[in-house]
Order: C-alpha cells, then sequence, then structure tokens
C-alpha cells in the first residue's frame, strides 16, 4: 500500500467505533467484497461478515438478535434486484426489510442503525463505499445500548 | 464441547504483514471449544496441509477453522484437507482474513481485532456445524437441448457422439436456426448452407438424437439429473408418418403471397410450407393463422394433392413428458425491434433493410438467388450504405456490442463487389472490432481490395429523396458532415435475445442479465454453466457470439453433460432446507415462496391422543433445493432449518462476535 492511499483512509474515531453485523449473500456483495480486498480498496474496519447464501436467508430475527447481542449496526448485502443467483430470493428479502424498519423505528431502534445495500460481485468499490457510509451514519448515530434506547 | 483445531495462515507477508499472527493464534487458543491453535506460513501449501492432518489426529479434533483467504478461494482445498484428516469437511470453516481483512486495513491493531473476531466467529459457527455428506442423486442418462440453431445442432451432436440420448427440441418447422439463412461466412466466405445443412443431415439420421422440431417446452420440473419436461408438439396438420415431403401441397396452396419467417420478409412463403428447401425435417406444416381453411372452413387444396393422405386438420397441440438428466440451452437470437429505432426509418424506407435481410438476398438459395436488389424497384443498388451500431453500444437502446456486426459488414460489403462490381460501399462505424482469427485481415482486405469506404461516425438522419435514400452522419475522422444519396441501406441492427427467452428462463428457472441474456454461473471460470444445476448454456442465447463461439460452446456444454452424465449418482451440496413435519401448519409460505418447487404439499398421519391424524404439511425435496433458505426465513413457524448455513450456525456468529463486543462495552 502507498503512503498516498493509506492517507486517503478516514480517520479513526477517537473515543468510538461502531460495531457492525454485515449479513453478504455468497453470491455477489461477499465476493465484492473479496474484490475490494484483491484491488486493495481501504475501508474502515468496523464490519463483521457472515457469509449466507442469499439476502433472502436472513430471518429478520437475525437483526434484531444482532441488536439485542450489542450491535451498534447491521448491514444487509445482497444481489442487485433482478440479479439474484436464485432468481428472487433479494425480492423477498426487500420487502421484509422494508417492514423491518418500520418495526425498528416502532420499537425504539433508530432505523439508521439498519442498512441495505445491493452490491454485485464486480463492485468491490460500492462495498467500500457502503462501508463508509454506514460507519458515517452510525458514528452520528453514536452508540446503542439495548437496555437504555431499546427497552424504555 | 467440539474439540476444535484453529490453523492461521500468514500467506506470505499478505495477512502476516498487518495481522499480528502470534496475537490471533494466542487470542484463539483461549476460546471455548478450541484444544489447538497454531500459524504458519502457508497453511494451503504441502506442509501446512500436513500441519493440519497431523494436528488433527494428534490433538483428536472433531472440527476446523483456517484463518486465510476467503472461502471462495479455497474452501475446497480445505474441505479436502479435513476429510483426509478424519473430520467431516462440513466441520471445517474458513475466517476470511485476507480479502476481508489483510488486504483493505493498514492499521494492525484493528486488523488483528478483527482477525481475532472472524475467527471467534468461525470457531462458534463449527461448534454448531453438522456433519454432512454430500447428497447422491441417481441420474437419468437423457439430455435435452432447446433450440436447433448451430449452436444447439453442434451440442446434440457431441452429446450423441458420447453415447447419449439426445432430445432436440426446435420450435419452427425446422433445425438450422438463423445460421441457415445466412450466404457465405467471415472471414472465408465458404459458404454457410454448405458447411451447415451436412450437421442437419448428421442430426436427423443419428440415432441418437430424437428431432422434436415445431414443439417447444411448455414445463421443466425436477432438478439436476432428473428433469421432467412437458414438450408441447405443436400441431403441424400434416401426418409426418405419411408424408414423403414431395411439395405437391405447397405447390398447389393458393396462398402465396405470405411474407416469409425465414426470408425476414424478403420472400414470401405459402400457409403449408417447409421454411426452405433443404428444411430437415422436409416436412411441411399448415401455419394456421394464414391457412384460409382455418378461416373460412373451405380450400382444402392440399389435402387434394396430397396422394398419400397425409394432410390432417383434425391434429391437435400433443403434450410429451420426457426425463432428462441434463438441459442445454440454445435458444439463439433475434434483432432489436426496430420500431424503437425511427430515426432509421426502417419500415417506412423499403430500402432500408437489415443484414439478416441482406443476407437472404445475397444467398443463391434465398428467394431473389443471389440477386442483390433494391425492394422499392427490383433494380440493382450501385451505392450501399452499411450502418454499423443500429441500437448497439448505445445508451439509448443496448449498451453492449453486438459483436458480429463489424465482420458481417466488411463481408457484405465484399459480396455486395463480388456480386456488383461497379457498386460502391459505405461503412458508418464507430470502432471495426475485429478480434478473431483472421478477422483484422479480412476487413482490411474489404477496405483496401474490395473498395469499401469506411466514414467513423453515426448516422445522424436517414431520409428518402428523388427515389434514393439520403443518409447523413458525421465522418469523425475528417470532421466533414457527409451526406451520402444511397440505393440501398443496410442496418447492422443489435442481437437481443430471442424471443420467449425470458419465459424460457423463468420455466428452467435460471437468472437472465439486464439486457434478458441467460446468465452464465460465472462470467471467466464458468462461462458455459447455469446457476441451477444441470442446466447449461451454448450459444447466442448467453450472448451475442459469431459462428465458431456458437460452436464452441454447444461443444463445450455438451461435455459438461457428458461429464455430468457418465456418472451413476451425481453428489450435490447437502447445504437444504429440511422441514419438520410435526412443526409444519401447512401455511404454505415455502411452497410460495420458492423459486425451485422445492417445497411440495404433502401429508403425514400422527396418532394424538390414540386417534390418528392426517395434517397437510410440507415436504422438501432435497434434489429440487437449492441451497438459497428463503423458506427458512420465510417459515413463520420456525419449521424448517438450512443444513450447513442454520439458524444457530448463524447465530453461533453473530454470538461469537457480539460476546466480545458486550464484554467490552460492560467493561467502559
Amino acid at each position: 500500500m502507498t503512503k498516498a492511499e493509506k492517507q486517503k483512509e478516514p480517520e479513526k474515531a477517537p473515543q468510538w467505533e461502531p460495531n457492525i453485523v454485515g449479513f453478504l449473500c455468497n453470491w455477489c456483495s461477499y465476493a465484492g467484497a473479496d474484490l475490494a480486498g484483491t484491488s486493495r480498496i481501504p475501508y474502515p474496519c468496523d464490519v463483521r461478515i457472515i457469509r449466507v447464501p442469499c439476502s433472502g436467508r436472513v430471518d429478520p430475527l437475525m437483526i434484531l438478535r444482532a441488536f439485542r447481542e450489542g450491535a451498534d449496526g447491521v448491514l444487509v448485502s445482497g444481489c442487485h434486484p433482478g440479479d439474484c443467483h436464485y432468481i428472487e430470493g433479494n425480492y423477498y428479502a426487500r420487502r421484509k426489510f422494508i417492514a423491518l424498519k418500520q418495526l425498528l423505528d416502532h420499537v425504539g431502534i433508530d432505523p439508521r442503525r439498519f442498512r441495505v445495500s445491493w452490491v454485485s460481485a464486480s463492485e468491490g468499490r460500492k462495498w467500500a463505499n457502503v462501508v463508509e457510509a454506514v460507519t458515517r451514519d452510525l458514528l452520528e448515530v453514536g452508540p446503542f445500548r439495548y437496555e437504555e434506547d431499546g427497552d424504555d | 464441547m467440539a474439540r476444535v483445531g484453529v490453523f492461521i495462515c500468514w500467506c506470505g507477508a499478505n495477512i502476516a504483514s498487518t495481522v499480528d499472527m502470534e496475537t490471533v493464534t494466542e487470542a484463539a487458543a483461549k476460546l471455548p471449544h478450541v484444544v489447538y491453535a497454531t500459524n504458519y506460513k502457508y497453511m494451503c501449501s504441502d506442509p501446512g496441509q500436513k500441519t493440519i492432518v497431523d494436528a488433527a489426529l494428534e490433538h483428536k479434533l472433531d472440527g476446523i477453522v483456517v484463518a486465510a483467504c476467503s472461502p471462495r478461494m479455497h474452501e475446497p482445498t480445505f474441505r479436502a484437507v479435513a476429510a483426509e484428516a478424519g473430520i467431516n469437511p462440513y466441520r471445517m470453516q474458513m475466517a476470511n482474513i485476507r480479502e476481508q481483512c489483510s488486504w483493505v486495513h493498514s492499521d494492525v491493531d484493528e486488523a488483528t481485532a478483527k482477525a481475532v473476531d472472524a475467527v471467534r466467529m468461525m470457531v462458534a459457527r463449527v461448534a454448531q456445524s453438522l456433519a454432512l455428506e454430500p447428497i447422491k442423486v441417481p441420474v437419468t442418462k437423457r439430455a435435452l437441448v432447446i433450440g436447433g440453431g448451430i449452436a444447439g445442432i453442434q451440442a446434440a451432436l457431441d452429446v450423441a457422439d458420447g453415447g447419449v440420448e439426445t432430445i432436440l427440441v426446435e420450435r419452427t418447422p425446422s433445425i438450422g436456426g438463423k445460421m441457415a439463412g445466412l450466404d457465405e461466412t467471415f472471414p472465408t466466405l465458404d459458404c454457410s448452407q454448405c458447411i451447415l445443412t451436412p450437421k442437419m443431415v448428421d442430426a436427423s439420421r443419428s440415432e441418437l438424437i430424437k428431432l422434436y422440431t415445431y414443439c417447444e417446452v411448455e414445463k421443466v420440473d425436477g432438478a439436476v439429473g432428473n428433469f421432467k419436461v412437458t414438450i408441447r408438439k405443436k400441431a403441424k396438420y400434416v401426418n409426418t408418418e405419411l408424408c414423403n415431403g414431395c411439395g405437391d401441397c405447397w405447390h398447389k396452396c393458393p396462398y402465396k403471397k405470405i411474407p416469409s419467417e425465414f426470408d425476414f420478409g424478403v420472400g414470401n412463403r405459402t400457409a403449408i410450407y417447409v421454411p426452405f428447401p433443404q428444411a430437415v425435417p422436409n416436412i411441411p406444416v399448415i401455419d394456421r393463422e394464414t391457412c384460409v381453411f382455418f378461416k373460412t372452413g373451405k380450400c382444402r387444396a392440399c389435402e387434394k394433392a396430397c396422394l398419400r393422405g397425409a394432410i390432417d386438420f383434425e391434429q391437435e397441440d400433443q403434450f410429451e413428458e420426457v426425463e432428462v438428466g441434463a438441459i442445454i440451452a440454445a435458444t439463439g437470437y433475434d434483432l432489436l425491434d426496430h420500431t424503437q429505432m425511427g430515426e432509421f426509418r426502417y419500415g417506412a424506407i423499403p430500402d432500408v433493410i437489415t443484414g439478416l435481410q441482406f443476407e437472404r438476398m445475397s444467398s443463391a438459395s434465398g428467394p431473389t438467388e443471389g440477386k442483390i436488389l433494391r425492394p422499392s424497384n427490383g433494380e440493382e443498388p450501385k451505392v450501399v450504405v452499411f450502418v454499423h451500431c443500429v441500437g448497439s453500444r448505445d445508451e439509448d437502446y443496448k449498451e453492449y456490442c453486438s459483436k458480429i456486426c463489424c465482420m458481417y459488414n466488411a463481408k457484405h460489403a465484399v459480396i455486395l463487389k463480388h456480386r456488383i462490381h461497379d457498386a460502391r460501399a459505405y461503412l458508418f462505424y464507430i470502432d471495426v472490432r475485429a478480434a478473431g482469427k483472421g478477422y483484422e485481415e479480412f476487413w482490411k482486405r474489404a477496405c483496401v481490395e474490395e473498395d469499401a469506404e469506411y466514414l467513423r461516425g453515426r448516422v445522424s438522419r436517414v431520409y428518402d429523396e428523388g427515389g434514393k435514400v439520403i443518409v447523413e452522419g458525421q465522418d469523425t475522422l475528417s470532421g466533414e458532415q457527409v451526406e451520402v444519396a444511397a440505393d440501398l441501406v443496410v442496418l447492422a441492427t443489435a442481437i437481443v435475445p430471442a424471443k420467449g427467452s425470458a419465459e424460457l428462463a423463468r420455466i428452467l428457472g435460471i437468472s437472465t442479465d439486464k439486457d434478458g441474456f441467460f446468465n452464465e454461473a460465472h462470467p471467466k471460470l464458468r462461462p458455459v454453466d447455469t446457476a441451477t444445476g444441470g442446466i447449461f448454456l451454448a450459444g447466442c442465447c448467453q450472448a451475442p457470439k459469431d459462428i465458431p463461439e456458437s460452436v464452441a460452446q454447444g461443444s463445450a456444454a455438451a461435455s459438461k453433460v457428458l461429464g455430468l452424465l457418465s456418472k451413476e449418482d451425481i453428489t450435490r451440496e447437502p447445504t437444504v432446507a429440511v422441514a419438520d413435519p410435526l412443526i409444519c401448519t401447512g401455511c404454505w409460505n415455502c411452497v410460495n415462496v420458492c423459486p425451485f418447487g422445492a417445497p411440495e404439499k404433502s401429508e403425514i398421519t400422527i396418532t394424538v391422543d390414540g386417534k390418528k391424524v392426517t395434517r397437510a404439511v410440507s415436504k422438501i425435496t432435497e434434489a429440487k433445493c437449492e441451497g438459497c433458505g428463503l423458506c427458512v426465513a420465510t417459515c413463520p413457524g420456525n419449521c424448517i432449518d438450512q443444513r450447513g448455513f442454520s439458524d444457530d450456525q448463524v447465530y453461533a456468529e453473530i454470538g461469537g462476535y457480539l460476546e466480545r463486543v458486550r464484554a467490552a462495552k460492560n467493561s467502559d
């Protein structure tokens, strides 16, 4: 990595860094994240990736579980609508997550903590941008405390 | 407790320069379930693999975590290592600390922390991983090829050559496809029919190939190794057993002015017809839409003419179910609909034609017997404009390059010069793309020897004036506006997937790209497979291709099919969904969402309070399940889980990471 690239990396937040769970579709976004690696595109260090066969595999309960167990943010990334490896799994995912966002708001979890993105296997750059955006949003929203802002 | 070993790979300096190996190894060794942790320079190398096998035996491991590159890179490698070490391969998990860690982060502390988390998550996952065995399914040794163009014919011939029975379904009355209508082929100018028709005859003579012409695939059930395919045999109104193809019927048919689909309207056909004289099979069909008998109930001229009594107006569409182990889709292309592109005035000016219409005119067996003529007045054109990229490489229509047009335009310019010596060809182009064997030489020959005038620029306007077609455009090399008064304008129109492709994709359960072409499983490494097991692609249905590429892909698809069908059983990934019938409430959400028809409505009989009760429950057919997990996430009663991607495994990963986070938060 060159010095110039190192300087481009976002500066570390001095006290707090968000803890983000990312559910990535094996066929697109997971491969896109791999491509960001092979292309050496730097991005913030705050997402922990869970590989799933399809964004349609992600049960909304998994997202709620992540929040309950202490995640500050959750990201689900799948194939672009129309490009699902399993034909239409991402369409179902999209509908579920729209409903979930409303539920999050309803139960007092800031919906900005949950993001859905569509990143293809060829979009390493986009994956890096998504992680940057998610991290930036969460730095604004702040840490999540289940007892405090989830259960009042 | 599980007995997990953690093996951390340096990948030379690729990982070790950013992730501190000792920190990760020490952290891993302290994790629950972990009985051994070590690191090594190249875990995938021979000594690296030996390290894993030896440690597995020494420490009696029942699970392995390899923290290294992406599982997309080396999962098969380490699964094999696990098997060698006597550990179920599905209890081996890879923590991706290269692509998704060391290569994208530069801060050693941060990257190391992330790598430790990745290991924690995977150790937790392995502890929840069941031992799985690949699913074995017996194979039906028969193949189906959909589409009887050159790609499909080649595929069928090669599969049959491998000793496997092949069903070749073609929706028009004859096999041969677009290639049968072409004149000479670039870059060698050998005659298309002369090289194709022997293959068509071979296909019809082969004992192992069953031709289903004038047929369409209606429905596909089942999965790799065992598809059940319903074929609609459209009524030909001709008894194929009795007909000998003599032609008396179509000569007597009074309606001779029906634009021929095969000739793209350049020539006409009768209502009972064979599309072209070399058709295989040489048996006519009656086109119900244009036959006057079906409209008025009168005529029967063909019936009277047929001495063998082969005409049968009573025929109806029939359906036949066939069982095959593999399917090749080779449905080819059509041209982009010109009604979208008014600026070229196709359809409005008769002397504006497509490249395929030019082919039919210049073909010696075509409707004009090889004479290139102006459709407006039947005279020889002296000035012909060829327009490249009509609808291709154009953001308003199709962004992609149709790939073959540069070469066939050059070929048309050469043929024009050969047939009409004093004619002049003008070609409006954006770039000339001639990347094929002998292609660059060929278009240069068109330029230099055959006097074709290449003008680099797009056409801006086409209109008719004084019996000529005026083509305006810009020559961007000279910077001047150009105006050519042409006798004939030939459009190199964009190639699009054949009509009905979207419907077939739905029937086959395969995906299409943004332009409707069928998606290959991997753009580089699996260009012939689809993401659906047992379904392969050949020819232009996947992307625009020329003849040699279509033939190559046809043969490639055939070899994939032969490989698949050479086995008695096939193994599939066991990561399938499983429903628990005792919890299922029969809501059918899984049945409704599954794109592959794997869950089916079924019944079980159970004993409740001593009485037998029959309940409607969902049953998932392993062989049909592609393992997407959609039903698992959709089932409201939590009665479906997915092997290899179970809820427990996912929750273990979430927990493995967030346990550390909670601990850190509480210590704040």
